[in-house]
């Protein structure tokens, strides 16, 4: 097989899993541009005169104020038929209902004073989102762009902000979600926790003890009372148990004695942010979540006409603008709800004519604010239909100057009551269709596209699963169907696009690449299938604990307990994977054999497996210590006092004390200097460093000048308060130059590894009566090749090389030694990595780097462990495969790294200041650099992890090698050359033996571990779409599979590096080979 | 092979299961306040001084490897110590394994150690009794080949479903059901515990089923 092939297949098939995860993000992860804009008070949203507005007075911004003061008093998961009167003297069939008697008090004895509506909140129903959606007026998705993910704070216009500006004071007592949002907007705020959900009384209470003193003070002019303790009640017990029932008394009461304290310019507004599924759940669309209760009194005369029998629905966002009007302020920049009409009746007039203009004027400024907003959103981003906001823009430009017309017709003659109707309908018309819009774009799940990407990752992973059991077959005609499944995803794509057009809708990227991805998927497999049926048992990732291990693996990606302890879940798993492994070799004996028992091993295996056993003990117990100490850099999901984060993840700059800021900072050069002097010592007994091949000279010079140059930013970095003044400049310049010089110095190194990657050292020596190359086994040269060096010779392959360019004519007696041939891979790869490691260093905190040393020899040890315990490939000729442990337990590393590297899959925990590295000042607007930085830093064990994959397949030759090297150190020269000859390891040179092997072996190894990336990928996508109701979906399920769905991007492209970089090398070798028998012939 | 092997076997694990059984509710009679979850300790060493005692007096009364040649007073006492010296080690060792395992190093070192504690009774104790204070012979017991007696068999049965049983203990920890037993260790113990259990009635079913392969080469 080809190696371009190789690649592109491998390429293809991350297209595949690509266009799934597009198309499941495009119908699951709802996103919005927000908008910084504000409001402001001086400044109308649109031309024209106001009418019964007082542009001059005081306290009046848009309109004139109807209430100077308000209370809001919010009840999570007050659903509406919590509220619903309940017809006297009948007994109630659930706790739940007839509870708030007041309130249907209230209804029933002033009508006009109070009102009840269904109040329909927009999914998601998290409380979060919606206390968004309660203060901007707008529809939060899970995403909203442009938002500072550092933190929860709102940075859109909203309610709060616009009381803030007109200097009015905010109380607010209850739930601290509210903390997140609005750092510093209340003039008075007593927090409670929000956090435990069992906890019914803390945060009610807690207000309770709070609310009437500061009703009964003069300092608010907006007091928020956000109580838990329903939507706590649902969550513990659900809304049918008794206690539910208490709860709803307690509120019952709590809303009687604040009634009889309204002062009579206050308005009560007493709302719920969403409702309840009969089990207390929340966070879908469906009816009961969606359906809150508002209810709404004034001690004076409100609503001037009757109320309906059944109460009207009302879209959570219309509070919005309503109350911002009734309180004289500016409606916020993002609005997209409508006024409620029966507010806004003109002050105690009950003319018809005088009512329905005060509504008409009302809901034009409300049109005039949504299309400035509309306009100012259709600039910024493209994600509205564009037909639809013409169509909006027309009608609102014909009602607006129809209402124009209708003001200088009331200038000079009666205006008929009629016309007013027509106009506010038609402004209800445009203020709608704009809703509906942005909820069409932003509110809606697409279920479909849901399913459709959920379809094609499965179908992608099972792909992953059959041809990686098919790829070692030789004659298995991957171009052939690869070639046909291209050109009919291709075809498929361009049908899809042609039928778009002509539908009318745009050209979406994720639908388009989703439907040439499950075209071309289709044709592959119908192709496969009709070769007939492979072997289940070829196929299964076997043997049983593996699946047992991806089976819990999986399974723990849909509980947010086990995600959230997911750090300490896949060290276990690892654990537990490297003991069945050590215990498995003893139970089939190969760990310490040599009982008279274990009849069926034969004598040199015995002997062998004895010195083996030891030795993998001993690595087992180093893995073991590696694992539980790079669990000292864990970070937790969030700060609890259950839940520490390490200390460790300060930058050291933030420490205080001088001594210890030392002795850590000399860690960390340790560590540092570890990391570079056991790369060389690795390349030294592999041989590889003796030849004076750049990327040698590199390793040599250039690794240690990374490091200096990163012990030097560190250093300054550390300590840059402390410089003296004069000094400061050459500081700055410094700290801005040394990462940029040890990022460049990163890059020259790949550079010249990718230029010339062959670091084998060739010595032609003394003329042997041997006619064929023999190995190298005269005394070395230099006292360090005696330690180290691992004569290799690469005999068949230039043997066919040689009949075939010499004709097997001229044999000319040479001895010819080449030193490190046999881990000329494994030392590209492992350089790679080096010089990969220390810019991703450079982007963490100092002591980070000792979470990096253990990083790269656990990797290490799980490598020579797997080596030791699944034996060497020298035995079998047949097709190399990498086993499906070994690629779990790689799989499950990386995972474990990504957390021992003090990361966690939630935004706050981001490391924000990886994108300051080297640009002390900031960026400029471009945010793709930031963007960059911080993705590095995040992903930077998926990154390592998977460039360093392929060494799965080369580490077993490379320990042969090093096997080998012992023995003949115990057999010492001599005797016997023949048989050493015989014996003489060809390690890595065993894969150039068959070039159609490693090529087939290299695309199962990037399948396999494709295959494991890509389940772990589905069962986020399946847990998210099937618990898109859960409590904890957005804070939790969400994010898990965005940092997982990101994390499979980076290491399959990452994946897509390594292979094709072995492959390079390989090339290279090739090219070296022809070179080296060109010089001989001469 | 006999049957009469296999009833012994499966008497002496009953007596076993019911000990277990009986531990948890006879010491309520005598101790104020006991609960197998609220005073967990008290419990784990009764459960294992219990086991303890049980298997040493089974293995006393059974005898299942008569094979002693020395028999002198010197040999046994030395036995013995050897054992109990075996027995200490396995404990610190569980201690070790369970800590890399990621149990808290300074914090609850007690209730870690009272853990290893009792998978060394579930473990260590039979394979003292059965076999010795023989390394050697542990080793080949738990190999694919080295059974020599259904005795070897249960053992190999009773010790790996210990081991599996704490394991699986461990799931439960990070749920937040907020009851008191996923508390550490007591979730651990109790795995290993029901493992054991589990182990012990599963191990004389499974010899009884396989009897016919089941074909011991004589050392």
């Amino acid at each position: 097989m080809l190696k371009a092939l190789v690649l592109l297949f491998l390429a293809w098939v991350c297209f595949l899993f690509y266009a799934g995860i597009a198309l499941f993000t495009s119908g699951f992860l709802l996103t919005r541009l927000e908008l910084t804009n504000h409001s402001i008070c001086q400044e109308l949203p649109g031309k024209g005169p106001l009418v019964g507005g007082g542009r001059g007075e005081p306290g009046a911004c848009w309109t004139a104020p109807r209430f100077s003061r308000a209370v809001i008093v919010l009840i999570d998961a007050l659903r509406f038929d919590f509220v619903q009167p309940w017809p006297g003297g009948l007994p109630a069939p659930q706790p739940f209902l007839g509870r708030l008697g007041s309130i249907q008090r209230l209804l029933e004895a002033q009508p006009q004073h109070a009102r009840l509506y269904r109040f329909l909140a927009d999914p998601p129903t998290t409380t979060m989102q919606r206390l968004k959606a309660l203060t901007t007026g707008s529809l939060p998705t899970f995403i909203d762009a442009g938002s500072n993910f550092a933190s929860y704070a709102i940075q859109e216009d909203n309610l709060i902000a616009q009381l803030n500006n007109t200097g009015k004071r905010v109380v607010f007592m209850g739930d601290d979600t509210w903390k997140g949002l609005f750092p510093g907007a209340f003039s008075e705020a007593f927090f409670f926790p929000s956090f435990n959900v069992k906890d019914l009384h803390t945060v009610d209470n807690g207000i309770l003890e709070h609310l009437y003193p500061t009703m009964d003070r003069d300092n608010w002019d907006l007091l928020i009372a956000h109580f838990l303790g329903v939507d706590h009640c649902g969550h513990k017990h659900g809304p049918h148990h008794p206690e539910m029932a208490k709860k709803l008394n307690q509120m019952d009461q709590m809303l009687q004695t604040l009634v009889e304290r309204l002062e009579n310019d206050t308005l009560l507004v007493v709302a719920g942010d969403h409702g309840m599924t009969e089990t207390g759940d929340h966070g879908g669309d469906s009816k009961l979540e969606v359906m809150a209760a508002l209810f709404l009194y004034s001690p004076l005369p409100l609503f001037p006409r009757a109320p309906l029998k059944d109460p009207e629905a009302v879209p959570q966002v219309n509070l919005v603008p309503t109350l911002a009007l009734l309180l004289g302020l500016p409606i916020p920049f993002g609005n997209i709800g409508e006024v409620m009409v029966d507010l806004f009746s003109g002050e105690g007039d009950t003319q018809p004519l005088a009512t329905a203009l005060a509504q008409a004027s009302a809901y034009h400024l409300n049109a005039q604010q949504v299309s400035r907003f509309l306009h100012a959103y259709s600039l910024a981003a493209q994600d509205l239909p564009p037909e639809e906001l013409q169509r909006l823009q027309n009608l609102f430009s014909s009602a607006s100057s129809e209402y124009e017309r209708l003001l200088d017709q009331l200038k000079t003659e009666e205006v008929r009551e009629a016309d007013i109707q027509a106009l506010i309908s038609q402004l209800r018309l445009f203020l709608r269709g704009a809703r509906t819009a942005c909820t069409e774009t932003w509110a809606q799940f697409r279920p479909a596209r849901m399913i459709g990407g959920t379809v094609l990752l499965a179908s992608t992973c099972l792909l992953c699963l059959v041809t990686s059991g098919l790829a070692s077959s030789p004659d298995f005609p991957f171009h052939c169907l690869l070639l046909k499944s291209v050109a009919w995803g291709l075809a498929g794509s361009a049908l899809l696009a042609g039928g778009l057009m002509a539908g009318g809708s745009g050209l979406e990227p994720a639908l388009l690449s989703a439907g040439a991805a499950a075209t071309s998927l289709v044709a592959f497999l119908w192709n496969l299938k009709s070769r007939g049926r492979p072997p289940m048992a070829i196929i299964l990732p076997g043997p049983l604990p593996i699946l047992v291990l991806l089976f819990l693996r999986s399974a723990a990606l849909f509980s947010d307990s086990f995600i959230l302890a997911e750090a300490r879940a896949a060290p276990f798993l690892l654990r537990s994977l490297s003991l069945f492994l050590v215990a498995q070799l003893h139970w089939e004996g190969r760990l310490l054999g040599g009982w008279p028992t274990a009849p069926c091993l034969s004598s040199p295996t015995v002997s062998m497996a004895r010195r083996e056993g030891p030795r993998a003990l001993g690595l087992l117990v180093g893995l073991l210590l590696c694992v539980r100490l790079s669990s000292l850099f864990l970070r937790c999901p969030e700060e609890t006092p259950v839940c520490q984060s390490s200390p460790w993840l300060a930058p050291l700059a933030a420490m205080d004390g001088g001594q210890a800021k030392n002795l850590w900072y000399g860690a960390c050069l340790g560590a540092l200097g570890v990391l570079v002097l056991s790369v060389r010592f690795w390349l030294r007994r592999c041989g590889n460093l003796n030849s004076p091949a750049p990327p040698v000279l590199f390793v040599r010079w250039g690794l240690p000048l990374m490091a200096l140059g990163t012990a030097a930013h560190w250093a300054l970095a550390s300590g840059s308060d402390e410089a003296p003044p004069r000094l400061q400049a050459l500081v700055s310049g410094a700290v801005v130059g040394l990462p940029r010089a040890v990022l460049g110095l990163a890059a020259l190194g790949l550079g010249l590894l990718l230029w010339q990657p062959v670091t084998v050292l060739v010595k032609t020596g003394a003329s042997s009566s041997n006619p064929i190359v023999v190995p190298f086994v005269g005394p070395p040269a230099s006292q360090a090749d005696l330690d180290y060096v691992v004569p290799q010779i690469y005999r068949r392959m230039q043997d066919a090389l040689r009949g075939k360019l010499a004709g097997g004519g001229s044999q000319t007696p040479m001895a010819l030694a080449a030193y490190g041939l046999g881990s000329v891979y494994s030392a590209a790869v492992v350089t790679a990595l080096a010089l990969l490691a220390f810019p991703l260093l450079l982007l963490h905190t100092e002591r980070i780097s000792l979470a990096f040393l253990i990083l790269f020899l656990q990797s290490f040890l799980l490598l020579q462990l797997l080596a030791t315990a699944i034996g060497n490939p020298a035995g079998s000729s047949g097709p190399f495969s990498v086993p499906w442990l070994a690629i779990s337990a790689w799989a499950l590393t990386a995972t474990q790294t990504f957390y021992s590297t003090g990361h966690q899959p939630v935004f706050p925990a981001i490391h924000w200041n990886a994108a300051f590295v080297g640009f002390p000042e900031g960026h400029g607007s471009s945010p793709l650099l930031p963007a960059v930085l911080v993705g590095a830093n995040t992903f930077a064990s998926h990154l390592l992890f998977s460039v360093g994959c392929p060494l799965l397949l080369l580490w077993p030759f490379v320990c042969e090698g090093q096997g080998s090297t012992k023995k003949k150190k115990a057999l010492a020269s001599g005797a016997e050359v023949e048989r050493e000859k015989e014996e003489e390891p060809l390690m890595e040179m065993r894969l150039r033996d068959a070039p159609h092997c490693f090529n087939a072996a290299l695309l199962q190894l990037g399948l396999k571990y494709l295959f494991i990336l890509g389940i772990q990928v589905l069962a986020c996508v399946l847990a998210a779409s099937i618990l898109r109701r859960h409590l904890m979906v957005w804070k939790v399920f969400a994010p898990k599979f965005i940092f997982e769905a990101v994390g499979f991007v980076v290491s399959s492209l990452a994946l897509l590096l390594g292979v094709a970089l072995v492959m390079w090398v390989d090339r290279a070798v090739g090219s070296w080979f022809k070179q080296l028998i060109l010089s001989q012939e001469r | 092979m006999k049957d009469t092997d296999i009833k012994r076997l499966f008497y002496a694990h009953l007596f076993c299961v019911f000990s277990i059984i009986l531990t948890t509710f006879i010491p309520s009679l005598f101790l104020e306040e006991f609960s197998v979850l609220e005073t967990h300790l008290t419990w784990l060493c009764i459960c294992s001084i219990c086991v303890t005692i049980l298997n040493v007096a089974l293995y006393l009364l059974v005898k299942p490897n008569p094979s002693s040649k020395r028999s002198s007073i010197s040999h046994k006492i030395s036995r013995v110590l050897k054992s109990c010296v075996y027995f200490s080690i396995s404990c610190l060792l569980y201690h070790a394994i369970i800590v890399l395992y990621g149990a808290p190093l300074i914090e609850l070192m007690l209730e870690t150690f009272l853990f290893a504690v009792i998978l060394s009774t579930f473990t260590t104790l039979p394979c003292l009794c059965l076999l010795g204070p023989n390394i050697k012979a542990w080793l080949r017991v738990f190999t694919k080949n080295g059974a020599t007696s259904i005795w070897d068999n249960s053992l190999q049965i009773t010790t790996v479903s210990s081991v599996i049983g704490a394991w699986l203990g461990a799931f439960p920890i990070p749920l937040d059901w907020e009851r008191p037993w996923q508390v550490w260790p007591i979730s651990c113990t109790l795995g290993a515990t029901c493992g054991y259990v589990a182990g012990l009635l599963i191990s004389p079913v499974w010899i009884y089923r396989n009897r016919k392969q089941l074909t011991y080469k004589s050392r």
